[in-house]
């Protein structure tokens, strides 16, 4: 069906993005294929390698598998950041990635975990790395006749602890600007430091801290060696909400709690 | 004995119907009716050189298309200027459709009605409109540097200019022992209801006459407005405000354009028309508030009283000045507060820009003049290192110079001349619920554990109740059923529980018998409008009258049927009885099979009042000289001035150090409306206001570009607070009563949201160490006046 309307179509998922888009009349798409219908495509299968959610699982359902949680903390870390409530038990995280927007969580964490985008249409099914998906704001390499039945989320190496943190005007907002932390930690002393951010990027993509940091032993770290090099990484944009300057600084000191937080003894949730 | 409803906070009866999807609003009414869509204005100042409409013919289903053109007589005419005033020399209002010369985006150009909104809006989007740009007027620094003019005609851009002075001010700042000057900024805002505006009007040709319903402040006020432009007898038409979701201020204003046009185009196409307002129309062609600069000077002795006060205040009136200047004037009036200013000047200019028109808004004019002025007491404050609350103190008017004559005129044409309030106990209350005299050790605490926090505080008085008059209309059915009836529309205040209460008490009847119907001029013709916090007072009092005549007359005819003496008589859960005989009795109800001599029985009840029942002494006629038939009453209040209820907030607001997030960790509010009707929904108003005024201080603003375009005109990016933005509200209240009115009450509806900026700001103030200014303030601003300030402190 996508081949035959794709060119004059969307994929309807959760309407989180879409039915907004279409009552502002931004888009007038002649055709709406909604997947709603379709069996199998709600589920989460997880696995030491991967957790792969379903182009129908909602937002809320993934943040609350506990299997998910557990294998990959980092998405439900990053899912209570997600909207309100109302719009995670509607909105689907495949949804929100084939949103691309530079703004959204998951895009984040989906190049964070070197995620893997199930792409199928009439002529056979692709795969495509995280990294090489997103283009653009609202711009990825998703053909129109393309529909995207799954992404598995990479699970990290041992050791690996992550932390998501956000500031945004009102809870549950789009972010003046996000991070999402991983920090691997082998024989006592960090192996790997890696970062994604939210807002601040107009892709998504990864930033390796790992020499800043590499063979200390986590606990005692002054993490704010990495602001310079986040500050420099980013190029955030002014807009009615906040300053340029203030994003960069604001997401400097968010990287530099997320991995605080990362290196912290654990705390039980 | 029935316990009082006058002070209980019983719960909402209105709440479970609207709480559970029951509500009626506009746009869940007329059904099959025709839809109306506007192109609106893309240009926020421009001629117009050619509306082409052609195209929108093309889709199926489009009924009408109208243009200024298509409007005669006075339909063509500018809208009203609502509330004329002396200093008021330059008013402008707009066209119910475009007539060639568009001053804010948002404008009405041309309506189209079609089979629904869809088509009509698939209709709307294929018409163009060309313009010719003209410069464009934004933000109240262009429109005071007149650079560009918004209409040729006002120079300057000066709608109105108005001086009050009392006392010499001049002198009273020269002769000073110390004097301040502080200028001082206020953003737009907005109303933003939950429900936009909305109009549904059905023409009954056969009749000639017009049924409208408008999602309106004022029922009144739309009907007699659609009655003078239709040029329909006011006797033909009818206009209804249904439940309103919200209104704050913004519904008050009328005609609004629509609400002229639906109804015009009914009778035009003989059809049920209907619009329902999204919210980007909203956004762009209702009303905004708040914008103003503000310099103060103020002298002062060592103690902090002021001596001479003066301010000059720039307001940004928007397009035009339907509403007139009541807003900057309440900002000049209400910015004195609880306060005895010495010799007090105030000056404004109200200017035109480029925008969309300014009207009250909740507070309307307050909170900029209560920020002015508490950031003045902070200023004199920090100024001489005394206490803010000792400054504060040393400023109150007292209890025993109550009334107090401000020697001003207030926004209702009459004087300034506070009623009564305790702003002594007040403040005492304030400071025991924030732990005003604690914070310097929490402060410490807090800092040591590398936190920043600080403590903030604002007072204000808030005139209610204006006039000039409500009138109220009680009727019981032999049913026992107790129908009341007042002009004035409900936004969701809870009428139908407080009116309700009044009467249950005022008249002796369960509140489950007493139905309350506000806004609907077939049930009352004559009211003025719900606004200015005045619906409790006005309607409330003429309500409270109302019941007293219905109670009178019962007692009455009781008196004669029961053969007592009607000062004998007490009326008790709908049965009148003997006091001290409760057995000799007779119901409410039956009073009012009574009240109504009857030659048929058309049913089991209505056998007493007919000719032959044997219960008429013969020698009087059936309806007594100088009664009427029905057991029903009228009442109407009109009082000489308004009554001030006053208030006093304080905050503590953590900053963090590096972000420069801001969050409110405590929010206090002592509160004095006189007696409360019901302390629920006292309560509930109060919350509510904070609310908006938290909205106000740290998240909303209309963001314009140079050309005029709003660039957050919708709730994706224009910040209205979620909950999770609130704090939890701590409120604790006085009662000091009204001399004006028999039922002691004061207005409530905007309190809580008029001193939430001039208190967050004072709380940053304090938490940072240098002056904030400008409100509102997000946590980007903050942090770069943190910068500013350290680079300064470097130099
Ligand atoms: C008020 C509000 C606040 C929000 N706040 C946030 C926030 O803070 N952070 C955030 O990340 N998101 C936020 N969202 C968006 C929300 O997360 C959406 O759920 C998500 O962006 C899109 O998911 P959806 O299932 O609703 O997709 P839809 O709206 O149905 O579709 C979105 C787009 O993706 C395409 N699409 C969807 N599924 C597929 C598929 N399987 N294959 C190919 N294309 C597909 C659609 O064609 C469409 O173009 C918010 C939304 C609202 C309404």
């Amino acid at each position: 069906m996508l081949r035959e309307v794709g060119h004059d179509g969307k994929v309807l998922a959760g309407g989180q993005s879409l039915i907004p888009v279409l009552n502002m009349r931004l888009a007038q798409p002649a055709h709406l294929v909604d997947i709603n219908g379709i069996s199998g495509l709600a589920s989460v299968e997880v696995s030491d390698t991967a957790v792969r959610v379903g182009a129908l699982v909602r937002h809320a359902a993934l943040e609350r598998e506990a299997s998910a949680r557990h294998t990959l903390p980092l998405l439900s870390q990053a899912l209570g950041n997600v909207a309100h409530p109302a719009i995670r038990n509607r909105g689907t995280t495949v949804g929100s990635i084939a949103h691309a927007d530079a703004a959204g969580e998951m895009p984040a964490v989906a190049v964070l975990t070197a995620a893997v985008i199930e792409a199928v249409s009439a002529s056979g099914t692709r795969e495509i790395a995280a990294a090489d998906f997103f283009q653009g704001p609202l711009e990825t390499t998703l053909a129109e006749d393309e529909l995207i039945v799954a992404i598995r989320f990479g699970t990290f190496p041992a050791g690996t602890r992550t932390a998501f943190l956000e500031s945004a005007r009102r809870q549950g907002d789009y972010a003046l600007a996000g991070v999402a932390a991983a920090l691997t930690v082998a024989d006592g002393v960090v192996g790997r430091a890696l970062a994604s951010f939210v807002s601040v990027t107009d892709v998504p993509d990864i930033l390796d801290l790992t020499e800043a940091v590499r063979g200390q032993e986590p606990g005692g770290i002054d993490w704010s060696v990495v602001d310079d090099l986040v500050q420099g990484h980013v190029s955030p944009e002014a807009d009615i909400h906040a300053t340029a300057d203030y994003r960069r600084a604001l997401v400097g000191e968010l990287t530099r709690r997320a991995f605080a937080r990362t290196a912290a003894p654990e705390v039980s949730a | 004995m029935t316990t009082r409803q006058l002070g209980a906070p019983i719960r909402r009866r209105e709440d479970p119907r609207l709480l559970t999807g029951n509500g009626r609003y506009l746009d869940d009414l007329g059904a099959g009716a025709l839809h109306a869509a506007f192109v609106r204005s893309t240009s926020a100042h421009a001629r117009i050189v050619d509306i082409d409409i052609t195209d929108a013919w093309e889709v199926e289903g489009v009924e009408a298309i109208y243009t200024y053109e298509d409007l005669e007589g006075p339909m063509a005419q500018p809208l009203p200027v609502l509330i004329p005033h002396p200093a008021l020399t330059h008013a402008r209002t707009g066209y119910a459709l475009v007539n060639g010369e568009v001053n804010h985006v948002g404008e009405p150009v041309v309506m189209v009605v079609a089979r629904d909104r869809y088509l009509a809006e698939d209709a709307a989007a294929r018409i163009r409109v060309d313009y010719e740009a003209l410069p464009v007027v934004v933000g109240v620094e262009a429109a005071r540097s007149a650079s560009v003019l918004v209409h040729d005609d006002a120079p300057g851009n000066v709608a109105a200019h108005l001086v009050q002075e009392v006392g010499d001010v001049e002198a009273a700042l020269a002769a000073a022992p110390h004097t301040l000057t502080i200028p001082l900024t206020i953003e737009r805002s907005a109303c933003m209801p939950m429900e936009g505006k909305g109009v549904l009007a059905r023409w009954d040709r056969d009749e000639q006459s017009m049924r409208m319903w408008s999602s309106t402040q004022t029922s009144t006020g739309v009907r007699a407005a659609v009655a003078a432009r239709l040029e329909l007898p006011l006797a033909r038409i009818h206009c209804i405000a249904p439940d309103v979701g919200g209104g704050f201020g913004v519904k008050i204003v009328h005609p609004w354009a629509e609400e002229l046009l639906v109804p015009w185009a009914a009778r035009a196409l003989g059809r049920d028309v209907k619009w329902t307002e999204d919210r980007r129309e909203h956004f762009i062609s209702s009303a905004h508030e708040r914008a103003q600069l503000q310099e103060v000077t103020v002298g002062f002795d060592d103690d902090g009283v002021v001596l001479g006060l003066d301010v000059k205040v720039w307001h940004d009136n928007g397009a035009y000045t339907p509403y007139g200047i009541i807003v900057p004037i309440i900002t000049s009036t209400q910015l004195l507060g609880p306060y005895k200013p010495g010799a007090y000047r105030c000056e404004f200019w109200s200017l035109y820009t480029n925008t969309v028109i300014v009207t009250p808004y909740r507070g309307a004019g307050r909170p900029q003049g209560v920020f002015a002025m508490e950031r003045t007491m902070d200023a004199i404050a920090a100024h001489l290192g005394k206490d803010r609350a000792d400054v504060r103190e040393a400023n109150f008017i007292l209890p025993e110079e109550m009334p107090y004559d401000h020697g001003l005129m207030f926004q209702d044409g009459r004087p300034l001349k506070y009623d009564s309030g305790d702003f002594p106990a007040s403040l005492a209350k304030l400071k025991a619920l924030v732990g005003w005299d604690d914070f310097t050790a929490y402060r410490k605490q807090a800092e040591a554990a590398g936190r920043k926090v600080g403590l903030g505080i604002g007072c204000y008085v808030e005139g209610t109740g204006v006039g000039p008059y409500e009138a109220g209309h009680v009727q019981v059915e032999t049913s026992g059923r107790v129908n009341v009836a007042t002009g004035l529309t409900t936004q969701g205040q809870g009428h139908e529980t407080a009116f309700a209460q009044i009467v249950a008490d005022e008249l002796g009847v369960r509140i489950e018998d007493v139905h309350v119907t506000t806004g609907d001029t077939r049930r009352m013709g004559y009211a003025v409008g719900t606004f200015a916090s005045r619906a409790a007072v006005m309607s409330g009092n003429a309500i409270a009258f109302a019941a007293k005549a219905v109670r009178e007359k019962a007692l009455r005819i009781a008196a004669d049927a029961l053969e007592a003496n009607p000062d004998d008589l007490e009326i008790e859960d709908g049965v009148i009885s003997v006091k001290g005989a409760p057995g000799t009795s007779i119901s409410l109800s039956s009073v009012a099979v009574l009240s109504n001599p009857l030659r048929y029985a058309f049913d089991e009840a209505a056998k007493a009042a007919t000719q032959f029942a044997g219960t008429f002494d013969p020698d009087k006629p059936p309806v007594a000289d100088g009664e009427e038939p029905g057991l029903e009453g009228k009442g109407v209040y009109s009082p000489t001035q308004a009554t001030f209820a006053n208030g006093m907030h304080a905050a503590i607001v953590e900053t963090d150090p590096v972000t420069a997030e801001i969050t409110i960790l405590r929010y206090c509010v002592i509160h004095d409306c006189g007696v409360m009707i019901n302390p629920l929904i006292v309560e509930g108003q109060v919350h509510g206001g904070v609310a908006q005024g938290v909205g106000g201080a740290l998240y909303e603003r209309m963001a314009y570009d140079e050309s005029g375009q709003l660039l957050n005109a919708s709730f994706m990016d224009f910040l209205m607070p979620y909950a999770s933005e609130v704090p939890h509200v701590e409120t604790d209240h006085l009662e000091t009563p009204s001399p004006l009115n028999p039922l002691g009450i004061k207005g409530a509806g905007e309190a809580g949201c008029i001193p939430v900026s001039a208190v967050i700001a004072s709380a940053i103030e304090d938490a940072e160490g240098f002056p904030i200014l400008s409100m509102p303030i997000s946590p980007s601003e903050l942090w770069e006046l943190r910068r500013q300030h350290a680079t300064k402190g470097q130099s």
